[in-house]
């Protein structure tokens, strides 16, 4: 899918299920939400929590959605995780449309085309580094040699070589974080999806796992992130502001494409 | 997830929290290694009173007489009645009336005092004729049985058991010696091998002496009538024949309707049911107490296993986030809880094992362990480790990644 040699580190475990961007479908980008809406219900109370959000983000992009608690991007954040479906409108990621599938299809879906990044870094205290970065690959079913030899690449990736069999325990909050960037990055996604990545770090380590995102970026990464800070959000190639469930620069959610970062 | 995955994940989660894991098995081996112990000494007891009565006689069958009814109404007992007579077991000796029937004894027994020297001893003195050392499968230790001669002649001979010669004549071989019955001596002249049973008394302590002896100097008083009349059949398949051509024999000759028969007719095998009876309710009446243990650890395995879907909860909401389907989150949490079982069912049996090989020589009873309470033991852990997982599991399983990752 890209040329980019750091690729060739993590052979597509299931190549037949990757879309092939056809003649008929030149610009489909990696991820579309048209006319998304979520409510919740809780008895008689029905709470809209996303009214009408279009977003699309082509491969390679680095998109920062950015807005206070309750604007809704945790539940926006759900919907591109897959970890939730949306009420209204479509979401189409990678060329199957997710926002009817059921549970197990999208376990599979996040096993597949995900890698999350979480504030909370959620790495189990008991596996040691390379343990947990092999998660994602047990449930694709990889054997163990495979998954061991994936994950010690990926943890290489992201400068803990050294670390593979420290526990979290044992590693700061930024090298938490990196092992877990690695752990989204071991099934080679087509879509990273960051919620708060830095939010439980001091500047240091935010520093540190920025200029990460920005490299994986530029070996040609798809990132989305979500924050509430502007200096992590103006380090993105664009940023959408959600309020009240929509986005209020309707314009940003179109991929400028060419534009700067 | 391939199912060695699943082991193997399941093992670690198991193998992380060892001391709780050693707890929540704890349950389930106390349970298994209890109900083991409890059918083991169940059995072993009546293996027992089974080989016993084996000791007694093979194929046998035994006629004892009905029950008196007194003019005031008092009823006497099984075998108080005299209508069981020498005839008839002259009768069923007849091959032509009970062809199934290979040989037959009649005893009278009474408890008296044997004297010999200066030593006396009271014992069961038994009248029969010299097929009873066939009939009762008894062998001799030294000397000889009377002959049918001896019996016509009412010689003063004696045969005596192991124990009765020990204790009126000590270690020395008594045969040829003379002992005092009522006031009449009597000629030893053999001495019984030991049978180690003690069904219907003391076995190996006992006088044997020619039922025409008997009846004239022993017991004078009893006449023809005997107090019980051993047949032993051609063989196990002749049994059942050979019960039914007594039973006829003796209505026929009694005159009496098989309603109103004035005679008891029990076979070896219902004897032994009627002896292990008791210990068979008393079986299952401790295995019973054992089970509910062994529920009461099952009921500490789902306790054990929701504490865990409940502590895990942030860790079900990443392997669900990073890919785990509902079915492969229950399929780990059921793993998990049928591998405590399964754990607890095999430490349990071990524990079972050494019990069984400790417990007969500080309580002097036998533990029977079969291969078959072995596998069932460890099957029965399986499958309350499963049912115990079953609901934790659906739990764990239903549990939205969403609300599971926003937990703390």
């Amino acid at each position: 899918m890209s040329p980019d040699p750091a690729y060739a580190l993590f052979p597509d475990p299931e190549p037949a299920t990757r879309p092939v961007p056809g003649p008929d479908l030149p610009t489909e980008p990696i991820l579309r939400l048209t006319d998304v809406g979520k409510t919740y219900r809780s008895g008689a109370l029905a709470v809209e929590a996303l009214r009408g959000v279009t977003l699309s983000v082509d491969e390679g992009d680095f998109v920062a959605i950015m807005g206070p608690s309750g604007s809704g991007k945790s539940t926006l954040m759900h919907i591109l995780g897959c970890l939730d479906v949306p009420s209204t409108g479509t979401y189409r990621l990678g060329g199957e449309d997710v926002s009817t599938m059921k549970e197990s299809q999208l376990a599979d879906v996040r096993n597949r085309r995900i890698g999350f990044v979480f504030q909370q870094f959620n790495l189990l205290p008991t596996m040691s580094a390379w343990r947990n970065v092999e998660l994602p690959l047990v449930y694709a079913g990889l054997s163990r040699p495979a998954r061991k030899a994936r994950a010690v690449e990926a943890l290489a990736r992201v400068g803990l070589a050294d670390r593979i069999d420290h526990r979290p325990g044992e590693l700061s909050g930024g090298q938490q974080q990196r092992v877990s960037v690695a752990r989204a990055l071991v099934t080679d996604p087509q879509l990273i999806l960051a919620d708060e990545p830095t939010g439980n770090l001091d500047s240091v380590s935010t520093e540190d796992v920025l200029a990460l995102f920005d490299e994986l970026h530029e070996q040609g990464r798809t990132i989305v992130l979500i924050t509430h800070e502007q200096d992590v959000a103006d380090r993105a190639r664009r940023s959408v502001q959600i309020r009240d469930g929509q986005f209020i620069d309707a314009a940003a959610t179109h991929t400028r494409v060419g534009a700067a970062t | 997830m391939s199912w060695l995955e699943t082991l193997h994940t399941a093992f670690d989660a198991i193998r992380t929290r060892r001391m709780r894991s050693a707890l929540t098995m704890l349950g389930i081996l106390i349970g298994i290694a209890a109900v083991m112990l409890t059918v083991g000494l169940g059995q072993g007891a009546q293996k027992q009173v089974a080989s016993q009565i084996d000791k007694l006689g093979s194929n046998l069958l035994i006629v004892t007489p009905g029950s008196t009814t007194s003019l005031t109404g008092v009823r006497g007992g099984r075998g108080s009645a005299t209508t069981l007579t020498t005839a008839d077991a002259a009768m069923l000796a007849d091959r032509s009336v009970a062809p199934d029937v290979k040989a037959v004894a009649a005893t009278s027994s009474t408890q008296t005092s044997l004297t010999a020297n200066a030593t006396n001893w009271t014992t069961s003195v038994v009248g029969t004729t010299p097929s009873w050392l066939q009939v009762r499968a008894r062998t001799m230790g030294s000397g000889r049985f009377f002959t049918a001669a001896e019996l016509a002649a009412a010689q003063p001979e004696v045969v005596l058991g192991e124990t009765t010669a020990q204790e009126l004549f000590g270690a020395r071989d008594p045969v040829g010696e003379q002992v005092t019955i009522g006031s009449q001596p009597f000629t030893i002249i053999g001495v019984l091998a030991t049978v180690g049973s003690t069904v219907g008394g003391d076995q190996d302590d006992q006088a044997v002496v020619p039922a025409t002896t008997y009846a004239n100097v022993v017991s004078p008083t009893a006449g023809t009538s005997v107090a019980s009349i051993y047949l032993e059949a051609a063989g196990q398949d002749a049994l059942s024949a050979a019960y039914q051509e007594a039973n006829n024999a003796l209505l026929t000759s009694h005159g009496v309707a098989e309603t109103a028969s004035d005679f008891t007719l029990s076979s070896q095998e219902s004897i032994v049911q009627t002896a292990t009876s008791t210990s068979r309710t008393l079986t299952v009446l401790l295995g019973g107490i054992a089970a509910i243990s062994l529920l009461v650890g099952g009921i500490g395995v789902m306790n054990i296993m929701l504490v865990s879907v409940t502590e895990r909860i942030r860790e079900i909401g990443l392997r669900k986030a990073l890919g785990a389907t509902p079915r492969v989150i229950l399929r780990q949490f059921l793993t998990e809880a049928s591998m405590l079982g399964f754990a607890g069912g095999v430490l349990g049996l071990l524990l079972g094992m050494l019990g069984a090989a400790v417990l007969p020589s500080l309580i002097g009873q036998p533990v029977t362990v079969s291969a078959v309470a072995a596998v069932a033991a460890i099957a029965i852990s399986v499958v309350i480790g499963v049912v115990a997982g079953v609901y934790p599991a659906g739990r764990a399983a239903r549990l939205s990644p969403i609300d599971a990752l926003r937990s703390e």
